[in-house]
């Protein structure tokens, strides 16, 4: 197989462990993403001091009377509000086709955990994303970082909390330094994203197969697997309430803060943020390390959720978070998204994974849906810059 | 007068073209100068020079004394120099205030602020009010600046460059796109910008703007300066024949 089963998003069946077999490196090199962010030395501009003279006079904010609730909503949604419709349309469906065992708190909760994963890397890609950027490694960092913890904790013995522990911060440590070679070879090599990334895709689990000689680690200590693996805090899974902090806290930094504005403004113009004092290679390179980071914590979750390394079960991970990303409506080319999109965006597959089953439907059909939603989403988002570039 | 901002000398070349041929500029405080020239005469290289996109690759510029070559543009920002592009490098995506306080957010009070929150709330009514002032009517403040008009985007730049400037404002065309009202509204702002004791540089083709808000001409030509001039003492037959080569001033070098 090459790369042409495009990006659907693959494997993400319920609980039990990812599909072992083939997997090469050849998967994703036709995305038409690549943006590069080249140009020269940028440090960031000491924060200034208010504006004074024009602008000190008061007056109070004329043309700012939009309905607030409008308002709100582009807040909340912004590029996602069409898939968020199509979500709740599918959601609606199999409610309808099957009520009783659809539209349960435990069907509910096995669809999220089954998306855990790809939502926790999908929070470092909206990000990657969003600065026109792309990391098409997370899934060899995945198993890379649960491979370096799972050395680590066997080194110490292999067992109790204090393993556990240290298996935690050495699985994100371990995807954060992939996360940071991403950025460097990006904006201080000048290799766009889309080659950068896919050479640690290959060279993360490359160097994964010959640390473990292609052996799945197995030895984890009973702490990891019976709390964040398959354990749960007042009925919900750790797993679970993990991904949604994760996205919580990925959506209020993108949101709210100035870290969040300036992805928003690098992914739009990397010039203008560059002139306009921001240190662009910085920030690229925090963004890349996030995603890498992340993705070694979805390393440690899936080691605890399946007790075992799952050397090949992730190489279409990439490809399905950059859908469930691209789905939720955030730009291939910058500059536009949401983190509410990105949990849309990852509940869509996992949601008809479920559903077609539940109802009788072969799950093959997902892979289908996907790729009509994937496409009709980046469809959408280039009427949507059509409509605004011919003003 | 004693010179804010002065160049001397600047070479500058992309591969086989050389934008620059020792081009010398001077602005003085509290001075309005038009940089005049031909399409391809090196007025937006000069000035990018000047604020840090490029460095020059021989020559000199001091802004109040220190030399400020080479430096990054945040390191030029910090001197109280802002630029308005002709690009505009607005980010599209971002709506109107974000555009305006680009790189110099305003943070939320207390503890949210340090977790680098934004204070949104604050920066649309600074923008809204900013718009006002240039006599820019824009309907929705939080709409992507990719859907105004283009004389919409050049105000909002504009604004941007007004606000942040301590000392010196420099307008890489600003007018170009802009309507009547908006471009009398622009050449009132650079009145009062200069009022206010900063220094301005207009890159204009519009010899009616110029003749009507500089105090002095500055006229490149390949590269070069060619015309220093007194807007009072001079007129549009003369800069037009310094723009074209037809006149040459001696000691303008
Ligand atoms: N980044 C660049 N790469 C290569 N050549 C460039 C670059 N920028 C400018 N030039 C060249 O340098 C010369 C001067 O260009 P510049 O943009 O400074 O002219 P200008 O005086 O601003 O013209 P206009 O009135 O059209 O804006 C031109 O010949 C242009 O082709
Ligand atoms: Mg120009």
């Amino acid at each position: 197989m090459s790369g042409s089963r495009e990006a659907t998003g693959l494997n993400h069946d319920g609980g039990q462990a990812p599909n072992g077999g083939a997997r090469k490196a050849e998967g994703g090199s036709r995305e038409a993403t690549g943006l590069n962010h080249d140009g020269g030395q940028a440090p960031n501009g000491g924060a200034r001091k208010a504006p004074g003279g024009l602008l000190a006079k008061a007056g109070p904010a004329a043309g700012a009377e939009e309905a607030p609730k409008v308002r709100r909503r582009r807040a909340l949604l912004g590029s996602a509000t069409d898939i968020t419709a199509i979500l709740l349309v599918i959601v609606a469906l199999f409610a309808i086709l099957d009520f009783d065992a659809f539209f349960t708190t435990a069907n509910f909760t096995n669809v999220l955990i089954s998306a855990s994963l790809l939502i926790v890397m999908g929070v470092g890609a909206t990000f990657v994303l969003i600065t026109g950027g792309v990391d098409l490694s997370v899934g060899s960092v995945l198993v890379f970082s649960g491979v370096a913890a799972g050395e680590v904790m066997k080194a110490m013995g292999g067992q109790g909390w204090g393993a556990a522990l240290v298996g935690i911060a050495v699985s994100m440590a371990a995807g954060a330094a992939w996360g940071v070679v991403n950025g460097l070879v990006v904006t201080k090599l000048r290799v766009p994203p889309l080659i950068a990334t896919l050479g640690s895709f290959g060279a993360a689990q490359g160097l994964a197969q010959v640390i473990t000689n292609g052996n799945d680690l197995k030895d984890i200590p009973y702490e990891l697997v019976d709390n964040l693996g398959v354990g749960r805090v007042a009925g919900v899974p750790w797993l679970v309430v993990v991904a949604l902090a994760v996205a919580l806290v990925g959506g209020l930094v993108l949101g709210v803060t100035r870290y969040g504005r300036r992805t928003y403004a690098i992914g739009s113009n990397a010039e203008a943020a560059r002139r306009a004092g921001i240190s662009v290679d910085r920030h690229l390179i925090s963004v890349y390390t996030m995603a890498g980071l992340l993705a070694g914590l979805a390393g440690i979750m899936s080691y605890a959720q399946f007790g075992s390394t799952t050397l090949s079960g992730h190489a279409t991970d990439n490809l399905a978070v950059i859908a469930a990303v691209v789905i939720g409506g955030t730009s291939l080319f910058g500059g536009v998204g949401t983190m509410f999109g990105t949990l849309v965006g990852t509940m869509i597959p996992a949601v008809l994974a479920n559903g077609l089953v539940i109802v009788g439907l072969n799950s093959f059909w997902r892979d289908f849906a996907v790729g009509v939603v994937l496409v009709a989403a980046v469809y959408l988002d280039q009427l949507r810059r059509r409509a605004r570039t011919a003003r | 007068m004693t010179a804010l901002l002065e160049a001397r000398g600047v070479t500058k070349r992309f591969g086989a073209v050389e934008a620059l041929r020792g081009a010398s500029f001077a602005v003085g405080e509290g001075e309005v100068v038009a940089l005049m020239g031909d399409n391809g005469a090196g007025k937006s290289t000069l000035i990018k020079t000047i604020c840090g996109v490029y460095a020059p690759d021989a020559g000199e510029i001091r802004f109040a004394g220190s030399s400020i070559a080479g430096l990054s543009p945040s390191a030029v920002h910090g001197l109280g120099i802002e630029t308005v592009y002709q690009d505009l490098a607005l980010a599209p995506d971002l709506d109107t205030a974000a555009n305006l306080f680009l790189g110099r957010e305003l943070l939320a009070a207390g503890l949210l602020g340090r977790f680098g929150v934004l204070a949104k709330k604050r920066m649309a009514a600074r923008a809204v009010q900013v718009l006002t002032d240039l006599k820019v009517a824009i309907k929705d403040p939080t709409a992507p600046v990719a859907t105004l008009s283009g004389g919409q985007q050049q105000s909002v730049a504009v604004a941007r460059a007004v606000t942040w400037a301590d000392r010196l404002v420099i307008m890489d065309e600003p007018t170009a796109a802009l309507g009547v009202p908006q471009t009398r509204a622009v050449l009132d702002l650079i009145r009062r910008v200069r009022d206010s004791g900063r220094s301005v540089v207009l890159i204009s083709h519009s010899l009616p703007d110029v003749m009507a808000v500089s105090d002095r001409i500055e006229v490149l030509r390949l590269g070069r300066r060619v015309a220093r001039l007194v807007t009072r003492e001079t007129d549009e037959a003369q800069i037009v024949g310094a723009m074209t080569g037809a006149w040459t001033q001696e000691d303008a070098e």
